[in-house]
């Protein structure tokens, strides 16, 4: 197993057909990418941790305790557009619609090369469509992407956490963060954010990501506002 | 090197050149060929062998699909089509997903009789192309039996 000096990056495959997820499971495997894979749209939001079209940790949400499942920063989701049910167009939707996960890529795979459903989902925000058979090359174009995403991810994360050495910037937020819960097994509710839009340059964190990285990441949503309208856990401090 | 081998790595070579040249696989199986590595060893296999389970399945559908005495379902003819047509291409599987866009045609014109014979086509074409992949990885096991690597095979 080769050491990885480059950056793992997480995709989520969906595709109901078995032989399809078997191929790009491959395919991301050889583009050295870590792989999930589902059969359904549906089951890509729960994994996501968005649900039935409201987030989890939605305020309106008749349940505001927190939920307990283990989730891990995604990089891309990759999904087939003819799927029954949910479509990959119906997906790509849902996840731009959520503020957790809006940022991150979507690709739309389709055998059919059909201009306006590309436009279509083009304009609803996927970063690119695919023609099946995918290839390896196509998949190495969105490697950029996924870096880009996790970049900044990362450079949110070091303004939020001053602690860390190599961070010059101070941002309002100065409190603690937590690192990693997985021992204790709590989600951290996510915070609301009241502040003003954020603009294109500056995306909302979804996953904290330590340094040192293991498979078991939390994710997180977090404004940059010092206003906190949901508790928090107190005395959980920082175990990096 | 040994001679044996050296003369297995040569039917291996022409074998696989053939299977091409003869239409049964184009460059789709060369990119699923490239993903095999030591990693994955048998990922070329267990990939084929979901795809000739799906033919089976598939092949099953459209015939129980064409077998009303009645009204033909030809939506539900071409969905199966639309999926064969979709694991052949990514597979390589030439002549299969050939006969996939005629079946696609035929469904879209609901040509009774061009769909019965284009089943049984797919039929026997998918079939056909087992036994040759079966060919395939007979030689390739005899190769590594008799000591020797199976060699990259350069399709141009």
């Amino acid at each position: 197993m080769v050491m990885a000096a480059e950056p793992q990056f997480h995709v989520l495959a969906v595709d109901d057909s078995l032989f399809d997820r078997k191929f790009i499971e491959r395919l991301l495997q050889k583009a050295s990418c870590q792989v999930t894979t589902v059969d359904s749209g549906y089951k890509a939001l729960e994994f996501l941790g968005l649900r039935e079209g409201f987030e989890i940790n939605d305020p309106d949400a008749v349940s505001t305790s927190p939920v307990i499942h283990q989730e891990v920063e995604v990089n891309l989701i990759i999904t087939d557009y003819c799927m029954p049910g949910m479509t990959g167009y119906d997906l790509l939707k849902k996840v731009k619609e959520s503020s957790a996960c809006k940022n991150i890529p979507v690709v739309i795979m389709s055998s059919e090369n059909v201009p306006a459903r590309i436009s279509r989902c083009l304009e609803e925000g996927a970063e690119e469509f695919f023609l099946k058979p995918v290839r390896l090359a196509d998949l190495n174009k969105l490697k950029p992407l996924m870096m880009k995403t996790k970049l900044k991810n990362q450079k949110l994360e070091e303004i939020e956490a001053p602690s860390k050495d190599e961070s010059g910037t101070v941002a309002a937020v100065v409190e603690p963060e937590v690192k990693d819960l997985t021992e204790i097994g709590i989600k951290i509710l996510p915070l609301q954010s009241e502040v003003e839009p954020k603009q294109v340059h500056l995306q909302v964190v979804q996953q904290e990501e330590q340094t040192m990285s293991n498979n078991k990441r939390k994710s997180v949503e977090e404004g940059l506002s010092t206003d906190r309208s949901r508790p928090r856990f107190e005395g959980i401090t920082t175990a990096v | 090197m040994d001679a044996h081998v050296a003369q297995l790595q040569m039917q291996y070579r022409n074998y696989i050149l053939s299977l091409y040249q003869q239409g049964f696989l184009d460059d789709q199986f060369t990119e699923l060929k490239s993903l095999q590595d030591d990693g994955s060893p048998d990922f070329v296999a267990e990939v084929l062998s979901l795809f000739f389970d799906d033919c089976v399945k598939l092949v099953g559908n459209m015939a129980r699909a064409l077998d009303q005495t009645g009204t033909v379902d030809f939506s539900q003819v071409g969905a199966n089509v639309h999926q064969l047509k979709g694991s052949s291409s990514s597979v390589g599987a030439k002549r299969v997903k050939g006969l996939c866009i005629n079946f696609k045609e035929l469904c879209e014109a609901k040509n009774y009789e061009g769909c019965v014979r284009c089943l049984q086509q797919v039929d026997i074409e998918y079939k056909t192309l087992k036994a040759k992949l079966q060919d395939m990885f007979n030689l390739e096991k005899q190769i590594v039996q008799a000591g020797g690597i199976v060699p990259q095979v350069d399709i141009n």
